[in-house]
């Protein structure tokens, strides 16, 4: 009954536990994990391939680069449904499950908690306040970089993916606008490659301040993503 | 009734024979089975010929030459027969005011009913100055002619795109077909390429007379039955492709053994057209049987793409990193230089928590 009092805002006294994470968000969240490694992995294979040395033979009976191309777009056909799973999850579910996609940007508030926070992190201010869901530094990078990128990889993705068919035909009548938008279809294959460092660098710094923060901070971090329930330690000193 | 196909190339010596060998041809080129063979044989003997006029605006006359090139004497012949009979200025025998004067006739004769096939482009810069034929801006010429056409053909990545003479910085403000005929509500059919396949116009006017009506087209206005599939998609080098067997060089042992050209740049995965199908000089070779990649001619603008030697482009102005700053080079800086950052970051989060602690412990000591 506290979650909607405090949903998002600074946390005037102590709270111990709060269900912050609904189940569709954490599933979200690990599909996503999960099914990225082996996207960046195959991605980057597919955009530089290794030399033909490591598959000497008959073409015939080889067919490794098919392979890792049927990975990447089996493994980007479940982070689309789990992205658009999570869309919906941000309309239908609790307050924090539309902090990334929405940060409150018409909020005073909120922008104060986005300078603390920046200011705690550049070791400028002691301590930052707490937040149930993500603080908005957090808000602001997930949405900036991790949504945003996500939505451009996946129209990007489809946009390449789409050439199998003629134009206007099967998926290039969905997403042969992404060509004609980026003016060729070499353009939609950089930034697709682009988007993929892009998403990579959010991840570094994610997965670090996720440890710093379990570390440092004052919420619990690595086992909200697991089970959804934010705790707040005791107050140190 | 004026005379039909079959009368022209009988005329022309062309046997019976060649003949229903070519409505064989153009329907297996079309997608068609045999009874599409019999029923353009049918049509091509009793429907009216199509008449067709041909312009040329700026462009290098390489689609002409490239029916004029084509081995096989019958395919040759159907083609001169089929587009050039009425008015085409560079093949034609008539010149000057003759030439113009038939010109005129033609569209007389014909109006409304004539297919208009146009090589090249008009420029629009300078009021048009940079291609004039008879006197007077090519743009003229085009808008004249399209107006009483039944269709439009736009023959060639010049009429289809622009090609190289609308490339950047395009100083004679050359157009594509489509842009100078804006207005005139006329249905334009692209056949890209440069050259593009003699094949594809024969079977289209052939198409348009057995059927009576348009090729279907894509959303790029091409037909789709010589357009709706990548030069990678029918590609013979598609087995080393998903193999993972890529020629590293063209002088390496994979060049030599015909592996896949795609890490040389090749633009087979973007490019649609029949070349990998159909192929060049009566079937004989394309670009990529030849060892080099397609250059992706058939593409819009595909002279302002980059290298075509290049798989990854170069994505930064030159002086920013070097010449050959591709994405991966560019990404894997930018995640050393962000794990650095983190690297520092955590350092001076580890001293800071010692620091406050050691602080917590003096306080501790004083209470």
């Amino acid at each position: 009954m506290e979650i909607e009092k405090y949903s998002g805002r600074v946390l005037p006294g102590p709270i111990e536990n709060i269900y912050v994470y609904q189940a569709p968000v954490r599933l979200w969240h690990w599909i996503t994990v999960i099914m990225m490694l082996p996207l960046a992995v195959t991605g980057y294979l597919i955009g530089a391939p290794p030399p033909a040395i490591y598959v000497g033979g008959e073409a015939t009976f080889i067919y490794v680069f098919a392979w890792i191309r049927i990975i990447h777009f089996s493994c980007a056909m479940i982070f689309t449904i789990a992205f658009l799973m999570r869309l919906y999850w941000a309309i239908v579910g609790n307050h924090h499950s539309r902090d990334i996609f929405l940060p409150p940007v018409w909020s005073l508030n909120w922008w104060k908690g986005l300078w603390d926070q920046a200011m705690y992190y550049l070791f400028l201010k002691k301590e930052a306040p707490s937040w149930v869901g993500h603080n908005p530094l957090a808000q602001i990078a997930m949405f900036a970089m991790f949504v945003l990128g996500s939505v451009v990889i996946i129209v990007t993705g489809f946009a390449l993916y789409a050439q199998q068919w003629a134009w206007g035909d099967g998926w290039m009548a969905l997403f042969g606008w992404a060509h004609v938008a980026l003016d060729e279809p070499q353009a939609v294959r950089t930034l697709h490659h682009l988007m993929m460092w892009y998403l990579l660098l959010f991840s570094m710094v994610h997965i670090y301040m996720v440890f710093r923060e379990d570390i440092m901070g004052k919420e619990s971090v690595i086992g909200t993503m697991v089970d959804g329930i934010r705790m707040f330690k005791a107050k140190e000193h | 009734m004026s005379e039909t196909y079959y009368e022209l190339f009988r005329r022309q010596g062309i046997s019976r024979r060649s003949f229903l060998q070519f409505c064989s041809l153009t329907a297996a080129s079309l997608g068609l089975s045999e009874v599409g063979a019999q029923e353009i044989a049918q049509a091509l003997q009793t429907k009216e010929r199509v008449p067709v006029i041909w312009l040329h605006g700026l462009e290098c006359t390489c689609c002409t030459e490239a029916f004029i090139r084509s081995s096989h004497p019958l395919a040759k012949d159907v083609v001169l027969s089929m587009i050039s009979l009425d008015y085409d200025d560079t093949i034609m025998a008539a010149a000057g005011h003759q030439a113009e004067e038939h010109l005129e006739r033609t569209i007389e004769k014909y109006k409304g009913r004539y297919i208009l096939a146009v090589e090249g482009n008009a420029s629009v810069a300078d009021d048009g100055v940079y291609c004039i034929p008879n006197g007077k801006p090519f743009i003229e010429k085009l808008r004249h002619v399209a107006k009483d056409c039944h269709a439009v053909i736009s023959w060639g990545s010049c009429a289809a795109w622009g090609c190289v003479q609308a490339a950047k910085p395009n100083p004679s403000g050359a157009e594509p077909v489509h842009k100078s005929l804006r207005g005139l509500g006329k249905t334009i059919i692209k056949v890209p390429g440069c050259p593009p396949i003699p094949e594809v116009m024969t079977a289209i006017i052939t198409f348009m007379i057995t059927y009576e009506r348009l090729p279907q087209l894509d959303l790029q206005g091409r037909p789709k039955m010589f357009y709706s599939q990548r030069i990678h998609d029918k590609c013979y080098r598609r087995p080393h492709f998903d193999a993972g067997q890529f020629a590293e060089k063209f002088d390496d042992d994979g060049a030599r053994m015909g592996y896949c050209l795609y890490k040389l740049g090749c633009k087979g995965p973007t490019t649609y057209n029949a070349c990998s199908t159909v192929r060049w000089n009566d079937g004989l070779s394309f670009p990529i049987q030849s060892g080099h990649g397609c250059i992706g001619c058939s593409e819009d603008n595909f002279w302002d793409k980059g290298s075509f030697y290049e798989h990854l482009p170069t994505i930064l102005p030159p002086g920013w990193g070097g010449i050959e700053s591709t994405a991966d080079k560019v990404g894997l800086t930018a995640a050393a230089v962000t794990g650095a950052a983190i690297a520092a970051h955590a350092a001076a989060s580890v001293v800071k928590q010692a620091r406050s602690k050691s602080s917590n412990d003096k306080l501790a000591t004083k209470e």
